[in-house]
Protein backbone atom coordinates (compact mmCIF):
# COMPACT_ATOMS: atom_id res chain seq x y z
CA UNK A 1 0.00 0.00 0.00
CA UNK A 2 1.46 3.71 -0.78
CA UNK A 3 -0.06 7.11 -1.14
CA UNK A 4 0.65 8.58 -5.08
CA UNK A 5 0.60 12.26 -5.11
CA UNK A 6 0.99 14.77 -8.13
CA UNK A 7 3.19 17.59 -7.42
CA UNK A 8 3.61 20.99 -9.12
CA UNK A 9 6.02 23.80 -8.77
CA UNK A 10 5.31 27.41 -10.05
CA UNK A 11 6.01 30.92 -10.37
CA UNK A 12 9.53 30.24 -9.83
CA UNK A 13 9.32 27.49 -6.97
CA UNK A 14 10.13 25.12 -9.87
CA UNK A 15 13.74 26.72 -9.65
CA UNK A 16 14.38 25.12 -5.99
CA UNK A 17 13.37 21.43 -7.37
CA UNK A 18 16.02 21.20 -10.09
CA UNK A 19 14.20 23.03 -12.44
CA UNK A 20 11.13 20.23 -12.97
CA UNK A 21 7.22 21.42 -12.17
CA UNK A 22 5.92 18.35 -12.41
CA UNK A 23 6.79 15.37 -10.26
CA UNK A 24 4.61 12.25 -9.36
CA UNK A 25 5.90 10.54 -6.04
CA UNK A 26 4.63 7.88 -4.29
CA UNK A 27 4.88 7.88 -0.26
CA UNK A 28 4.73 4.85 1.59
CA UNK A 29 2.11 4.22 4.35
CA UNK A 30 2.94 3.96 7.59
CA UNK A 31 1.16 3.64 10.76
CA UNK A 32 0.91 7.60 10.93
CA UNK A 33 -1.82 9.35 8.29
CA UNK A 34 0.38 11.51 5.61
CA UNK A 35 -0.32 15.16 6.25
CA UNK A 36 0.46 18.14 4.67
CA UNK A 37 3.44 19.07 7.00
CA UNK A 38 4.58 15.51 6.32
CA UNK A 39 4.59 16.17 2.53
CA UNK A 40 6.92 19.79 3.54
CA UNK A 41 9.62 17.38 5.23
CA UNK A 42 9.39 14.48 2.77
CA UNK A 43 10.26 17.57 0.06
CA UNK A 44 12.89 19.39 2.31
CA UNK A 45 14.25 15.76 2.46
CA UNK A 46 13.96 14.17 -0.92
CA UNK A 47 13.10 17.60 -3.33
CA UNK A 48 15.21 20.44 -2.69
CA UNK A 49 18.25 20.65 -4.37
CA UNK A 50 19.66 23.72 -1.82
CA UNK A 51 19.14 26.30 0.23
CA UNK A 52 15.65 24.62 1.91
CA UNK A 53 15.05 27.98 3.69
CA UNK A 54 14.01 29.27 0.14
CA UNK A 55 10.87 27.44 0.25
CA UNK A 56 9.86 26.08 4.03
CA UNK A 57 10.53 28.50 6.98
CA UNK A 58 9.16 27.99 10.80
CA UNK A 59 7.68 24.18 9.78
CA UNK A 60 5.65 25.79 6.63
CA UNK A 61 5.68 27.08 3.06
CA UNK A 62 8.01 30.57 3.67
CA UNK A 63 5.59 33.68 3.24
CA UNK A 64 4.83 34.12 -0.34
CA UNK A 65 3.93 30.58 -1.45
CA UNK A 66 0.48 29.19 -2.17
CA UNK A 67 -0.33 25.62 -1.41
CA UNK A 68 -3.32 24.16 -3.40
CA UNK A 69 -4.55 21.07 -2.98
CA UNK A 70 -6.79 19.79 -6.11
CA UNK A 71 -7.06 23.35 -7.21
CA UNK A 72 -8.22 24.99 -3.96
CA UNK A 73 -6.44 27.21 -1.61
CA UNK A 74 -5.01 24.75 1.19
CA UNK A 75 -6.61 27.26 3.92
CA UNK A 76 -10.11 25.84 3.43
CA UNK A 77 -9.12 22.48 4.12
CA UNK A 78 -6.64 23.07 7.41
CA UNK A 79 -3.63 23.84 5.72
CA UNK A 80 -0.41 21.89 7.25
CA UNK A 81 -3.23 19.06 9.30
CA UNK A 82 -4.77 18.36 5.52
CA UNK A 83 -4.44 14.32 5.40
CA UNK A 84 -3.30 13.56 2.62
CA UNK A 85 -5.68 11.70 -0.14
CA UNK A 86 -4.27 8.89 -3.08
CA UNK A 87 -3.65 10.99 -5.87
CA UNK A 88 -3.91 14.25 -4.35
CA UNK A 89 -2.60 16.89 -6.70
CA UNK A 90 -0.67 19.44 -4.60
CA UNK A 91 0.69 22.69 -6.35
CA UNK A 92 2.90 25.09 -4.81
CA UNK A 93 2.79 28.87 -6.45
CA UNK A 94 5.15 31.02 -5.63
CA UNK A 95 3.59 34.78 -5.91
CA UNK A 96 4.77 36.87 -8.87
CA UNK A 97 5.06 40.71 -8.29
CA UNK A 98 6.83 41.95 -11.76
CA UNK A 99 4.95 43.67 -14.65
CA UNK B 1 45.15 61.18 -37.62
CA UNK B 2 42.49 59.78 -39.47
CA UNK B 3 40.78 58.05 -36.44
CA UNK B 4 41.08 61.49 -34.85
CA UNK B 5 38.94 63.21 -36.87
CA UNK B 6 36.38 60.49 -36.99
CA UNK B 7 36.43 60.83 -32.83
CA UNK B 8 36.01 64.39 -33.19
CA UNK B 9 32.93 63.81 -35.82
CA UNK B 10 31.45 61.48 -33.32
CA UNK B 11 31.40 63.78 -30.46
CA UNK B 12 30.23 66.43 -32.26
CA UNK B 13 27.31 64.62 -33.34
CA UNK B 14 26.40 63.48 -29.70
CA UNK B 15 26.35 66.85 -28.75
CA UNK B 16 23.97 67.46 -31.56
CA UNK B 17 21.81 64.54 -29.80
CA UNK B 18 21.83 65.84 -26.55
CA UNK B 19 20.78 69.51 -28.00
CA UNK B 20 18.11 67.65 -30.11
CA UNK B 21 16.88 65.54 -26.90
CA UNK B 22 16.98 68.61 -24.98
CA UNK B 23 14.12 70.63 -27.60
CA UNK B 24 12.61 67.51 -27.68
CA UNK B 25 11.84 67.54 -23.60
CA UNK B 26 11.07 71.66 -23.84
CA UNK B 27 8.24 70.16 -26.30
CA UNK B 28 6.88 67.60 -24.24
CA UNK B 29 7.85 68.70 -20.58
CA UNK B 30 7.46 65.32 -18.62
CA UNK B 31 4.67 66.27 -16.15
CA UNK B 32 5.45 67.61 -12.92
CA UNK B 33 4.81 65.58 -10.06
CA UNK B 34 1.74 67.01 -8.66
CA UNK B 35 1.41 68.33 -5.05
CA UNK B 36 -2.42 67.87 -4.73
CA UNK B 37 -4.32 65.12 -6.55
CA UNK B 38 -7.39 67.55 -5.64
CA UNK B 39 -7.59 69.60 -9.48
CA UNK B 40 -6.83 66.60 -11.09
CA UNK B 41 -10.45 64.68 -10.50
CA UNK B 42 -11.95 64.53 -14.42
CA UNK B 43 -15.38 66.16 -14.82
CA UNK B 44 -17.17 62.91 -15.51
CA UNK B 45 -20.41 64.56 -15.48
CA UNK B 46 -22.73 61.59 -14.92
CA UNK B 47 -24.82 61.47 -18.30
CA UNK B 48 -27.57 59.31 -18.50
CA UNK B 49 -27.48 59.26 -22.27
CA UNK B 50 -24.75 58.78 -25.46
CA UNK B 51 -24.53 60.69 -28.19
CA UNK B 52 -25.32 59.40 -31.94
CA UNK B 53 -21.12 59.53 -32.31
CA UNK B 54 -21.19 57.57 -29.09
CA UNK B 55 -23.58 54.95 -30.66
CA UNK B 56 -21.66 54.51 -33.58
CA UNK B 57 -18.17 54.17 -32.15
CA UNK B 58 -19.49 51.80 -29.19
CA UNK B 59 -22.12 49.63 -31.71
CA UNK B 60 -20.62 46.04 -31.01
CA UNK B 61 -20.27 46.80 -27.50
CA UNK B 62 -23.68 48.18 -27.24
CA UNK B 63 -25.65 45.21 -28.84
CA UNK B 64 -24.71 42.90 -26.22
CA UNK B 65 -27.39 42.43 -24.20
CA UNK B 66 -25.19 41.68 -20.71
CA UNK B 67 -23.69 45.63 -21.78
CA UNK B 68 -26.41 47.26 -23.42
CA UNK B 69 -27.40 51.04 -23.72
CA UNK B 70 -27.13 51.11 -19.63
CA UNK B 71 -23.71 49.26 -19.44
CA UNK B 72 -22.14 51.79 -21.86
CA UNK B 73 -23.29 54.65 -20.00
CA UNK B 74 -21.57 52.97 -16.79
CA UNK B 75 -18.93 52.67 -18.52
CA UNK B 76 -18.60 56.31 -19.77
CA UNK B 77 -19.51 56.90 -16.04
CA UNK B 78 -16.61 55.25 -15.01
CA UNK B 79 -12.80 56.33 -13.46
CA UNK B 80 -10.26 53.55 -13.43
CA UNK B 81 -6.85 54.18 -12.20
CA UNK B 82 -4.03 52.12 -13.11
CA UNK B 83 -0.50 51.73 -11.51
CA UNK B 84 2.06 50.98 -13.21
CA UNK B 85 2.47 51.84 -17.06
CA UNK B 86 4.61 48.79 -18.34
CA UNK B 87 3.61 45.49 -19.13
CA UNK B 88 0.72 45.01 -17.28
CA UNK B 89 -0.38 48.46 -18.00
CA UNK B 90 -0.27 49.63 -21.33
CA UNK B 91 -2.44 46.80 -23.07
CA UNK B 92 -4.76 47.63 -20.01
CA UNK B 93 -5.23 51.06 -20.54
CA UNK B 94 -5.48 50.56 -24.42
CA UNK B 95 -8.56 48.45 -23.98
CA UNK B 96 -10.16 50.26 -21.38
CA UNK B 97 -10.07 53.43 -23.60
CA UNK B 98 -11.12 51.82 -26.62
CA UNK B 99 -14.45 50.22 -24.31
CA UNK B 100 -14.98 53.82 -23.40
CA UNK B 101 -14.11 54.28 -19.99
CA UNK B 102 -14.80 58.17 -19.47
CA UNK B 103 -11.45 58.62 -17.44
CA UNK B 104 -8.21 56.90 -17.27
CA UNK B 105 -5.78 57.86 -14.44
CA UNK B 106 -1.99 56.96 -14.85
CA UNK B 107 0.40 56.01 -12.65
CA UNK B 108 4.36 55.26 -13.15
CA UNK B 109 7.27 57.03 -12.15
CA UNK B 110 9.43 54.92 -13.98
CA UNK B 111 10.93 56.63 -16.77
CA UNK B 112 11.02 54.51 -20.07
CA UNK B 113 13.43 52.34 -20.64
CA UNK B 114 14.77 50.64 -23.75
CA UNK B 115 14.78 46.94 -22.33
CA UNK B 116 11.23 47.46 -21.22
CA UNK B 117 9.61 48.44 -24.57
CA UNK B 118 9.02 44.95 -25.68
CA UNK B 119 6.27 45.30 -22.85
CA UNK B 120 5.32 48.39 -23.11
CA UNK B 121 4.03 48.05 -26.89
CA UNK B 122 1.92 51.79 -26.72
CA UNK B 123 4.86 53.79 -25.38
CA UNK B 124 7.43 52.60 -28.18
CA UNK B 125 5.00 53.78 -30.64
CA UNK B 126 5.05 57.21 -29.05
CA UNK B 127 8.37 58.06 -27.51
CA UNK B 128 9.82 58.46 -23.98
CA UNK B 129 7.53 60.26 -21.55
CA UNK B 130 3.92 58.63 -20.06
CA UNK B 131 2.22 62.25 -21.08
CA UNK B 132 3.09 62.82 -24.60
CA UNK B 133 2.48 58.91 -25.68
CA UNK B 134 -0.04 58.19 -23.46
CA UNK B 135 -2.05 61.49 -24.46
CA UNK B 136 -1.24 60.81 -28.09
CA UNK B 137 -3.01 57.39 -27.83
CA UNK B 138 -5.95 58.25 -26.10
CA UNK B 139 -7.21 61.61 -28.64
CA UNK B 140 -6.06 58.69 -31.95
CA UNK B 141 -7.85 55.90 -29.84
CA UNK B 142 -10.77 57.54 -28.33
CA UNK B 143 -10.91 61.52 -27.42
CA UNK B 144 -13.85 60.91 -25.44
CA UNK B 145 -12.28 58.96 -22.67
CA UNK B 146 -9.90 61.55 -20.61
CA UNK B 147 -6.82 60.35 -19.49
CA UNK B 148 -5.14 61.72 -16.57
CA UNK B 149 -0.91 60.86 -16.37
CA UNK B 150 0.44 60.83 -12.58
CA UNK B 151 4.32 60.85 -12.95
CA UNK B 152 4.95 60.08 -9.26
CA UNK B 153 5.65 57.09 -7.14
CA UNK B 154 2.49 55.71 -4.64
CA UNK B 155 3.05 56.83 -1.52
CA UNK B 156 2.06 56.51 1.78
CA UNK B 157 1.25 59.98 1.40
CA UNK B 158 -0.21 60.34 -1.81
CA UNK B 159 -2.23 57.15 -2.05
CA UNK B 160 -5.16 57.09 -0.16
CA UNK B 161 -5.98 60.85 -1.91
CA UNK B 162 -5.47 59.88 -5.29
CA UNK B 163 -7.34 56.39 -5.12
CA UNK B 164 -10.80 57.93 -3.22
CA UNK B 165 -11.15 59.44 -6.54
CA UNK B 166 -11.50 56.45 -8.96
CA UNK B 167 -14.08 54.09 -8.62
CA UNK B 168 -11.80 50.76 -9.87
CA UNK B 169 -7.87 50.20 -9.03
CA UNK B 170 -5.41 47.92 -11.61
CA UNK B 171 -2.52 46.84 -9.53
CA UNK B 172 0.29 46.58 -12.81
CA UNK B 173 3.47 47.12 -10.57
CA UNK B 174 6.07 45.87 -10.42
CA UNK B 175 7.45 45.51 -6.58
CA UNK B 176 6.17 43.69 -3.45
CA UNK B 177 6.28 47.12 -1.26
CA UNK B 178 3.91 48.85 -3.73
CA UNK B 179 1.70 45.88 -3.65
CA UNK B 180 1.15 46.32 0.04
CA UNK B 181 0.56 49.44 -0.23
CA UNK B 182 -2.03 49.40 -2.85
CA UNK B 183 -4.16 46.88 -1.30
CA UNK B 184 -3.98 49.05 1.90
CA UNK B 185 -5.06 52.31 0.07
CA UNK B 186 -7.67 50.04 -1.68
CA UNK B 187 -9.13 48.81 1.32
CA UNK B 188 -9.33 51.92 3.48
CA UNK B 189 -11.37 53.46 0.26
CA UNK B 190 -13.37 50.71 -0.50
CA UNK B 191 -12.29 50.36 -3.95
CA UNK B 192 -11.90 46.96 -5.75
CA UNK B 193 -8.15 46.14 -6.97
CA UNK B 194 -7.71 44.26 -10.25
CA UNK B 195 -4.58 42.81 -9.38
CA UNK B 196 -2.14 41.28 -12.43
CA UNK B 197 1.65 39.90 -12.43
CA UNK B 198 3.65 38.57 -14.76
CA UNK B 199 7.31 37.02 -14.90
CA UNK B 200 9.71 34.60 -17.52
CA UNK B 201 6.13 32.49 -18.77
CA UNK B 202 3.65 33.13 -16.38
CA UNK B 203 1.16 35.55 -15.08
CA UNK B 204 -1.12 35.56 -12.54
CA UNK B 205 -4.61 37.42 -11.84
CA UNK B 206 -7.19 38.09 -8.93
CA UNK B 207 -9.38 40.44 -7.65
CA UNK B 208 -9.09 41.77 -4.23
CA UNK B 209 -11.52 43.40 -2.03
CA UNK B 210 -14.77 42.33 -3.15
CA UNK B 211 -18.34 41.11 -2.58
CA UNK B 212 -16.51 38.68 -0.02
CA UNK B 213 -13.23 38.03 -1.30
CA UNK B 214 -10.29 38.21 0.19
CA UNK B 215 -7.50 40.99 -0.27
CA UNK B 216 -3.55 40.25 -0.75
CA UNK B 217 -3.01 40.23 3.36
CA UNK B 218 -5.64 37.80 3.94
CA UNK B 219 -3.51 35.15 0.88
CA UNK B 220 -0.42 37.11 1.89
CA UNK B 221 -0.24 38.58 5.52
CA UNK B 222 3.77 38.52 5.48
CA UNK B 223 5.95 39.75 2.79
CA UNK B 224 8.20 37.32 0.99
CA UNK B 225 11.52 37.38 2.03
CA UNK B 226 13.56 39.91 -0.15
CA UNK B 227 15.78 37.47 -1.10
CA UNK B 228 13.17 35.43 -3.06
CA UNK B 229 11.40 38.14 -4.69
CA UNK B 230 12.59 38.06 -8.51
CA UNK B 231 12.07 41.43 -10.87
CA UNK B 232 11.65 41.13 -14.69
CA UNK B 233 14.77 42.49 -14.86
CA UNK B 234 16.58 39.58 -13.53
CA UNK B 235 14.10 36.94 -13.82
CA UNK B 236 13.12 37.69 -17.30
CA UNK B 237 9.79 38.04 -18.53
CA UNK B 238 7.89 37.23 -22.53
CA UNK B 239 6.20 40.31 -23.77
CA UNK B 240 3.01 39.20 -24.49
CA UNK B 241 2.63 37.42 -20.98
CA UNK B 242 2.27 40.79 -19.56
CA UNK B 243 0.13 41.42 -22.19
CA UNK B 244 -2.75 38.82 -21.46
CA UNK B 245 -3.23 39.08 -18.22
CA UNK B 246 -3.01 43.25 -18.75
CA UNK B 247 -5.75 42.53 -21.30
CA UNK B 248 -7.66 40.37 -18.70
CA UNK B 249 -7.20 42.82 -16.21
CA UNK B 250 -8.86 45.77 -18.24
CA UNK B 251 -11.89 43.15 -19.16
CA UNK B 252 -12.36 42.42 -14.95
CA UNK B 253 -12.69 45.94 -14.80
CA UNK B 254 -14.81 46.65 -17.49
CA UNK B 255 -17.09 43.54 -15.84
CA UNK B 256 -16.58 45.45 -12.10
CA UNK B 257 -17.64 49.03 -13.95
CA UNK B 258 -20.97 47.72 -15.87
CA UNK B 259 -22.07 45.62 -12.19
CA UNK B 260 -21.13 42.14 -14.01
CA UNK B 261 -19.62 39.79 -11.92
CA UNK B 262 -16.02 39.57 -11.97
CA UNK B 263 -14.34 35.77 -12.47
CA UNK B 264 -11.79 36.16 -10.74
CA UNK B 265 -13.04 37.38 -7.16
CA UNK B 266 -11.98 34.79 -4.60
CA UNK B 267 -10.37 33.32 -7.32
CA UNK B 268 -6.73 33.38 -8.62
CA UNK B 269 -5.55 32.67 -12.38
CA UNK B 270 -2.92 30.94 -13.17
CA UNK B 271 -1.23 31.43 -17.07
CA UNK B 272 1.30 29.03 -17.98
CA UNK B 273 2.68 29.69 -21.43
CA UNK B 274 3.86 26.50 -22.12
CA UNK B 275 0.37 24.55 -20.28
CA UNK B 276 -2.45 26.70 -20.29
CA UNK B 277 -4.82 28.55 -18.02
CA UNK B 278 -5.88 26.94 -14.54
CA UNK B 279 -8.85 28.90 -12.07
CA UNK B 280 -8.16 28.35 -8.46
CA UNK B 281 -10.69 28.76 -5.48
CA UNK B 282 -9.36 30.85 -2.88
CA UNK B 283 -10.09 31.13 0.80
CA UNK B 284 -13.00 34.18 1.68
CA UNK B 285 -11.78 37.43 3.28
CA UNK B 286 -10.08 36.56 6.69
CA UNK B 287 -11.46 37.40 9.80
CA UNK B 288 -8.05 37.85 11.70
CA UNK B 289 -7.20 40.00 8.50
CA UNK B 290 -4.99 43.23 9.72
CA UNK B 291 -6.32 45.58 7.23
CA UNK B 292 -9.73 43.91 6.08
CA UNK B 293 -10.58 41.76 8.79
CA UNK B 294 -12.90 42.01 11.79
CA UNK B 295 -10.96 43.95 13.98
CA UNK B 296 -8.06 45.73 11.70
CA UNK B 297 -4.80 46.79 13.68
CA UNK B 298 -3.83 48.44 10.23
CA UNK B 299 -6.07 51.91 10.05
CA UNK B 300 -3.82 54.14 8.15
CA UNK B 301 -1.07 53.41 5.42
CA UNK B 302 1.92 52.67 6.91
CA UNK B 303 5.63 52.46 5.87
CA UNK B 304 5.71 49.42 3.10
CA UNK B 305 9.55 49.41 2.50
CA UNK B 306 10.06 48.50 6.18
CA UNK B 307 7.26 46.32 6.16
CA UNK B 308 8.48 44.28 3.19
CA UNK B 309 12.24 45.19 4.02
CA UNK B 310 12.66 46.27 0.18
CA UNK B 311 12.18 48.98 -1.76
CA UNK B 312 9.43 49.52 -3.63
CA UNK B 313 10.83 49.72 -7.18
CA UNK B 314 12.29 46.71 -9.25
CA UNK B 315 15.56 48.16 -9.97
CA UNK B 316 18.16 46.38 -8.33
CA UNK B 317 19.10 46.99 -4.71
CA UNK B 318 22.45 46.24 -5.35
CA UNK B 319 23.81 43.58 -2.88
CA UNK B 320 27.12 44.29 -0.50
CA UNK B 321 28.10 41.45 1.26
CA UNK B 322 31.20 41.60 1.05
CA UNK B 323 34.54 43.92 2.63
CA UNK B 324 36.35 46.35 0.17
CA UNK B 325 39.29 43.94 0.30
CA UNK B 326 37.34 41.38 -1.29
CA UNK B 327 36.47 43.44 -4.64
CA UNK B 328 37.81 45.07 -7.11
CA UNK B 329 36.63 47.54 -9.63
CA UNK B 330 36.34 47.12 -13.54
CA UNK B 331 39.49 49.51 -13.69
CA UNK B 332 41.17 47.10 -11.56
CA UNK B 333 40.19 44.40 -13.35
CA UNK B 334 41.06 45.58 -16.88
CA UNK B 335 44.59 46.47 -15.70
CA UNK B 336 45.17 42.64 -14.02
CA UNK B 337 43.87 41.59 -17.74
CA UNK B 338 46.24 44.20 -19.34
CA UNK B 339 49.07 42.71 -17.40
CA UNK B 340 48.14 39.14 -18.13
CA UNK B 341 48.82 38.76 -14.59
CA UNK B 342 48.05 35.19 -12.86
CA UNK B 343 44.28 34.99 -12.59
CA UNK B 344 41.30 33.34 -13.34
CA UNK B 345 38.14 34.44 -13.89
CA UNK B 346 34.80 32.92 -13.48
CA UNK B 347 31.39 33.83 -14.74
CA UNK B 348 28.94 32.72 -13.19
CA UNK B 349 25.90 34.05 -15.22
CA UNK B 350 23.58 31.72 -16.63
CA UNK B 351 24.77 29.75 -20.43
CA UNK B 352 21.79 31.99 -22.47
CA UNK B 353 23.30 35.28 -20.92
CA UNK B 354 26.93 34.04 -21.80
CA UNK B 355 25.84 33.63 -25.57
CA UNK B 356 24.72 37.36 -25.06
CA UNK B 357 28.24 38.55 -24.60
CA UNK B 358 31.45 37.85 -22.37
CA UNK B 359 34.43 39.65 -21.20
CA UNK B 360 37.55 38.59 -22.50
CA UNK B 361 39.20 35.32 -21.65
CA UNK B 362 41.42 36.09 -18.89
CA UNK B 363 44.40 34.02 -19.68
CA UNK B 364 45.95 30.50 -20.30
CA UNK B 365 44.62 27.71 -18.49
CA UNK B 366 47.34 25.38 -18.35
CA UNK B 367 46.73 21.44 -18.03
CA UNK B 368 48.74 18.94 -15.92
CA UNK B 369 48.96 15.26 -14.98
CA UNK B 370 51.49 12.75 -13.99
CA UNK B 371 53.11 12.02 -17.13
CA UNK B 372 51.32 14.45 -19.52
CA UNK B 373 48.68 11.71 -21.67
CA UNK B 374 45.27 12.64 -19.35
CA UNK B 375 45.98 16.14 -19.21
CA UNK B 376 45.65 15.84 -23.44
CA UNK B 377 42.04 14.44 -22.75
CA UNK B 378 41.30 16.91 -20.31
CA UNK B 379 42.08 19.62 -22.75
CA UNK B 380 40.16 18.10 -25.22
CA UNK B 381 37.23 17.96 -22.84
CA UNK B 382 37.71 21.49 -21.41
CA UNK B 383 37.58 22.84 -25.11
CA UNK B 384 34.98 21.33 -25.69
CA UNK B 385 32.97 23.07 -22.44
CA UNK B 386 34.82 26.43 -21.84
CA UNK B 387 34.26 28.16 -25.04
CA UNK B 388 36.67 30.80 -26.04
CA UNK B 389 39.36 29.72 -22.76
CA UNK B 390 42.89 28.98 -24.85
CA UNK B 391 43.94 25.85 -23.08
CA UNK B 392 47.30 24.00 -22.91
CA UNK B 393 48.54 20.98 -21.82
CA UNK B 394 51.99 20.74 -20.29
CA UNK B 395 54.07 17.86 -22.28
CA UNK B 396 55.31 15.53 -19.74
CA UNK B 397 53.78 16.65 -17.01
CA UNK B 398 55.22 16.09 -13.47
CA UNK B 399 57.47 13.54 -14.51
CA UNK B 400 58.93 16.26 -17.05
CA UNK B 401 59.42 18.63 -14.25
CA UNK B 402 61.06 16.77 -12.01
CA UNK B 403 63.73 15.38 -14.44
CA UNK B 404 64.24 18.93 -16.38
CA UNK B 405 63.46 21.85 -13.87
CA UNK B 406 63.47 20.32 -10.32
CA UNK B 407 65.46 17.33 -9.30
CA UNK B 408 64.19 16.89 -6.22
CA UNK B 409 60.33 16.82 -7.23
CA UNK B 410 58.60 13.57 -6.17
CA UNK B 411 58.40 11.28 -8.90
CA UNK B 412 56.03 8.21 -8.80
ZN1 LIG C 1 -7.59 40.98 4.07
Amino acid sequence: MSLNLKLEFSGGAELLVNKVKNHDITLPISSKLWTLRGLLDWIKDNLLAERPELFIQGGSVRPGILVLVNDADWELLGELEYELQDNDHIVFISTLHGG
Amino acid sequence: MENQELKAALKAKDAEIEELKRQLRGKNPLPAIRKSTEDELPSVNSEPTLDNEEIARYSRQLILPELGISGQVKLKNSRVLIIGCGGLGCPAAIYLAAAGIGCIGLVDFDEVELSNLHRQIELRLHGYCIKACVSNLFIRLNSRASCIPYHLALTSENAYQLIEKYDIVLDATDNVATRYLLNDACILTGKPLVSGSALRFEGQLTVYNHNGGPCYRCLYPKPPPPETVTNCSDGGVVGVVPGIIGGLQALEAIKLACGLPPSFSQSLLLFDAFSTFRTIKLRPKQRNCVICGESPSITKLIDYEQFCGAKATDKDAGLNVLGSKERISVQEYAEILQKKSDHMLIDVRQAVEMDICQLPAPAIIFVVCRRGNDSQLAVQELQKRLNGIQLKDIRGGLHAWAKHIDNNFPVY
